[in-house]
């Protein structure tokens, strides 16, 4: 015993110091990690961001470097405050509490004191930088917006979230994200990869050199350049017509399926979402909560389509072959249906084939056709799915999957909407009778309106719409911009709804708006609406829309207007249309009188009735 | 010339076992002081080529001990003890003060810390003691001897202070044990220091009832077994009250006596207080290198958290860290191995021996190198309280060094002078 007692206690120690390195070095493996965070540090080389052209090789978007003051609390010293805060034009406890936040946040890693200074600012700061020890001027690189239009379609960079760096490792704390337009969906070819370089520290935090001798140093790819589709020039017109309304235009190439100009109104420059008044001008678009300027009504606004919907009623009426373009259908003030129920119509000639039902838009001709689409078959349900798979050929009901990150899908209703509206499924063809022309049930986003229009002037197909033109570097595009969508409707049918189109300016709704030397094909629309405010609903004045093309034979622009509560729709979207063609068909405007009445006017008393809290009257 | 008879018989594994630690503890210590800003691997300032110069000397240092006859170090044991003591009591007036601790004597350029060659003193003097024919460790009064001579030397550090060098000398129980010394105050010993550690962990009220409870049912088990015989109430008593007492005193002196910096080092090991910035902070970071080390290690010169400097004290106190994280768990066990094989084979060797000085001796040697390794690498893994005593052989340090490599060659040397190999 006592010859092995100091034998045993050496060899036991000895097991037991073999099992403590074995937990510590191979069970457990969070002393692995915590030593990558203390012993070595990333820098990120950030590459420049893509630039963004417009259809004509006009530059739309580049990079300005920006200049912000930084501050790592623990490596401050001792300095004079007030003459730094002087330099800095903040007063003394502004800067004690910013120093305070930083502190907070980390002593060892930094925080923005000043953000984004001006270049004379940090010219003059630049010099003065060495006397304060732990603060120091970090460069970046912002966007620079070379106009002051399309920021809806632009979008625009923002500081990643913590969100964002959780679903994308990527991306770490004060980096710059694409948030919207194409700035978001085109991400990750814009920003192109960061370089990374990895740096050995010691225990001051001091740089001792490259980590590894550089073995796992990448070096930064630049982003890649971007040409939109987009028409800079007609784009500028648009947002311009488009002052003091509210509602929005797509206008699209048929031929191709690419967006020319894609408005929003009320927009904002988007100039104002950079540099250091950015987040109090953020805030105050994003609390407008009655005029919404962040909201694409282009693409996110689902309005009924009125009228313009009519052309498809017409279409899939001859497709069924419950229809002949020369059958003459009499109005009498009128569609009368059910027990003494009436769908109200204009005054026009009467009776109308459908020609001159499309230029005079005749409610009972359009409600007559669709009772007739939705009967020919055996049940009333029957009969609005094979209608509505119609309509979904034209990209209507569904998100439409073009390359912009916001959008609603619109709403065509099938057999099943109305089984959930009527107990039993007992309802007929005479109940869904609104959607004949484009009210009822149906909603569409005005570039789903552009799109169809864009079909009708194909004579049958289309191309999913798209702002993408070409990318830097490659000669393609993604393929789903250029696979060609079939419509179910023949294409011989479209002749008569493109004529009867066409005489809606020679005779029609829009014989005032026509633009000479241009055969313009439209549809006007006039659509009810209501709102709700604080619990009561509300008729508002009608919305003003506008479908067109031109020229009528080899289309080069097909669009879509629509104008909050603007009323009927040659007063407000189809004079914007014409100009729009006008704009860019010619390049100059010859209707000067009604580039006037566009320019001078104004919805905005319009808008203010509804939030007025006194009686209103409509569509004066 | 005894020297030239005892070479052969020089036992050249233990030899081995010595430079083999002495030759990866440069290494280690290369590794951690590297600095990429040296101009020159011969440049003076360099720790670790002050560390070379320490080797080459220890290496004239073994020839002395060697070359000289082994009954010397019996003869003039009390003399070398002396000495020693004489050294320590002369910090007191010429003592240079580094990091608190009056510990060092400055000459020129270099400083020597007789603390570290107190150890080797104080073992001859107790082997010596030892062996005198008329005393028995049995008796308390050549007990109380033993314990004055380990007792003088051990003041005289603590007052130094340098509280870490103290506990070394409990080292010497083992030896006593050995040579015969009751178990009682071993387990009276190892009784305390659990009592010490269970009353700083749960409080002397909850230690005073659990003895209490233990007490109570013993005494059942005791009486109801031994029915005839009536247990000792009295014993009983006495034992709970001295317990009791114990713990409380315990709980005064770690409150009122030890410094705060001691009250942390314990309260962080047994996890009443976590921080990893303050006091903590050498624990973590060496605990931080050691775990990032895994299986293989970083590699010689590349551990990331020994570049950096993160571990304080990393080229003496924890040096073992760098082993940890350069070479990984392969080569910490390799270490580990060859301390616990060096300490053995002294072990092996100490029983071999014919007479009784050199046998003690002997034992005393791997006692106190045991209990380096042992609180070291307990401390650098995080096992037992921050004690700033170095690795043996590893640790950056002339005069721990040379400490070691005197207290392991005399013991060579007088293993060699014992032909034993006859028998």
């Amino acid at each position: 015993m006592r010859k092995i007692l100091l034998l045993v206690v050496v060899l036991i120690t000895g097991v037991v110091f073999a099992g403590r390195l074995f937990y510590l070095q191979v069970y457990d493996t969070s002393f692995q990690q915590l030593s990558q965070n203390n012993a070595v540090k990333v820098l990120y080389d950030y590459p420049q961001r893509g630039y963004i052209f417009d259809r004509n090789g006009e530059l739309l978007v580049s990079n300005q470097p920006s200049y912000d003051v930084m501050v790592i609390p623990r490596e401050v010293k001792p300095l004079d405050t007030t003459e730094f805060c002087k330099l800095l034009k903040i007063t003394k406890g502004r800067f004690d509490t910013i120093l305070q936040k930083a502190h907070v946040y980390s002593p060892r890693l930094p925080s923005v004191v000043i953000p984004q200074l001006t270049k004379s600012e940090y010219a003059f700061l630049s010099e003065k930088m060495y006397k304060y020890e732990g603060f120091y001027i970090q460069k970046r690189s912002l966007r620079d917006y070379q106009v002051a239009h399309s920021a809806n379609v632009l979008g625009y960079i923002a500081e990643v979230n913590k969100r964002i760096i959780k679903e994308n490792p990527y991306y770490q704390m004060g980096e710059l994200i694409g948030k919207q337009g194409v700035e978001l969906q085109y991400e990750e070819l814009l920003r192109g990869v960061k370089g990374v370089k990895y740096i050995q520290k010691d225990r001051f935090n001091r740089d001792i050199g490259p980590f590894n001798n550089g073995a796992f140093d990448t070096l930064p790819k630049k982003g890649k350049d971007l040409t939109l589709t987009i028409d800079e020039k007609l784009q500028e017109y648009g947002e311009k017509l488009m002052v003091n309304k509210r509602g929005g235009i797509v206008a699209i190439e048929p031929e191709t399926g690419e967006i020319l100009s894609l408005v929003t109104a009320p927009n904002y420059d988007p100039g104002l979402l950079v540099g250091r008044e950015r987040s109090k001008n953020f805030t105050r678009l994003w609390y407008d909560t009655i005029a919404k300027p962040l909201f694409d009504r282009g693409l996110q606004g689902e309005y009924p389509p009125g009228s313009p919907f009519k052309t498809l009623t017409a279409l899939i009426g001859m497709q069924e072959a419950v229809i002949d373009s020369q059958e003459h259908i009499a109005c009498h003030g009128g569609y009368f249906y059910g027990r003494g129920r009436k769908l109200a119509c204009h005054r026009h000639p009467s009776p109308l084939a459908m020609v001159g039902g499309i230029a005079n838009s005749c409610n009972t001709y359009f409600c007559t056709v669709y009772r007739r689409s939705i009967e020919k078959y055996p049940t009333p349900q029957k009969g609005m799915n094979a209608w509505e798979n119609h309509l979904e050929s034209f990209g209507l009901g569904h998100y439409l999957g073009y390359d912009l990150p916001s959008g609603r899908p619109g709403k065509i209703p099938d057999a099943e909407t109305y089984n959930r509206m009527y107990p039993n499924n007992n309802w007929y063809a005479t109940a869904t009778i609104s959607n004949a022309i484009g009210q009822g049930e149906v909603l569409m986003t005005p570039i789903q309106m552009a799109n169809f229009t864009a079909a009708i002037a194909n004579r049958g197909w289309y191309y999913t719409p798209h702002v993408i033109k070409k990318i830097e570097g490659t000669d393609t595009i993604p393929s789903e911009y250029t696979t060609k969508h079939q419509t179910t409707i023949d294409p011989k049918y479209f002749e008569p709804v493109v004529e009867g189109m066409h005489q809606v300016y020679t005779s029609g709704t829009a014989y005032y708006i026509g633009i000479p030397d241009i055969e313009i094909c439209g549809k006007t629309g006039t659509a009810e609406n209501f709102i709700r405010v604080d619990g009561k609903r509300m008729q508002l004045t009608d919305h003003s829309i506008f479908v067109a093309f031109a020229p009528k034979d080899n289309p080069k622009i097909a669009l879509a207007v629509f104008v909050e509560n603007g009323y009927w729709g040659s007063r407000w979207a189809g004079r914007i249309a014409g100009l729009m063609i006008e704009k860019y068909l010619k390049g100059e405007i010859t209707r000067k009188d009604m580039e006037k009445y566009v320019l001078e006017g104004s919805l905005e008393e319009e808008y203010a009735k509804p939030y007025s809290g006194e009686p209103f009257k409509i569509n004066r | 010339m005894a020297a030239g008879k005892g070479l052969v018989k020089l036992d050249w594994l233990t030899i081995f076992l010595y430079i083999a630690l002495v030759a990866m503890g440069w290494m280690n210590i290369y590794s951690a002081s590297l600095d990429t800003t040296a101009t020159s691997f011969w440049d003076l300032d360099q720790i670790y080529t002050k560390q070379l110069l320490w080797i080459f000397m220890s290496v004239i240092l073994i020839v002395f001990i060697l070359a000289i006859e082994a009954k010397f170090y019996e003869r003039f044991a009390s003399v070398i003890y002396l000495a020693s003591l004489l050294s320590l009591l002369g910090l007191f007036v010429f003592g240079k003060t580094i990091a608190g601790a009056t510990a060092w004597y400055s000459l020129g350029g270099v400083s020597l810390q007789p603390s570290e060659f107190a150890k080797a003193a104080t073992a001859l003097a107790l082997s010596k003691f030892l062996t005198d024919i008329q005393v028995d460790i049995h008796k308390f009064t050549d007990q109380l001897k033993a314990f004055v001579i380990i007792a003088l030397p051990a003041i005289l550090i603590l007052l130094q202070p340098d509280a870490g060098s103290l506990l070394i000398y409990v080292a010497f129980i083992f030896p006593l044990y050995r040579e015969g010394l009751p178990f009682i105050y071993l387990l009276f010993g190892f009784f305390a220091a659990f009592l010490f550690v269970l009353t700083l962990a749960v409080g002397a009220y909850w230690v005073s009832g659990m003895v209490l409870l233990l007490a109570v049912f013993i005494f059942m088990v005791d009486f109801y077994k031994f029915k005839r015989k009536r247990p000792n109430t009295l014993k009983y008593i006495v034992i709970v009250a001295a317990c009791i007492g114990f713990s409380f005193s315990v709980n005064y002196i770690f409150n009122n006596v030890f410094q705060q910096h001691q009250r942390d080092r314990f309260n962080i090991l047994l996890g009443k207080e976590v921080d990893s910035k303050g006091i903590g902070y050498n624990l973590n970071q060496s605990e931080i290198a050691i775990g990032s080390g895994r299986w293989l290690g970083k590699g010689w010169t590349e551990g990331t958290q020994t570049k950096g400097k993160f571990v304080p004290e990393q080229h003496t106190d924890y040096i073992f860290s760098t082993v940890g994280e350069e070479w990984g768990f392969l080569g910490s066990m390799v270490v580990v191995f060859l301390f616990v094989g060096l300490i053995v084979r002294i072990l092996i060797l100490a029983e071999r021996q014919k007479n009784a000085f050199s046998r003690i001796y002997g034992y005393s040697v791997a006692s106190i190198l045991f209990f380096h390794f042992f609180v070291n690498i307990g401390m650098v893994t995080g096992l037992f309280p921050t004690v700033g005593i170095p690795l043996p052989l590893f640790s950056y340090g002339g005069s721990a060094l040379w400490g070691f490599t005197i207290l392991i060659f005399i013991f060579i040397r007088l293993d060699g002078a014992n032909s034993y190999y006859g028998l």
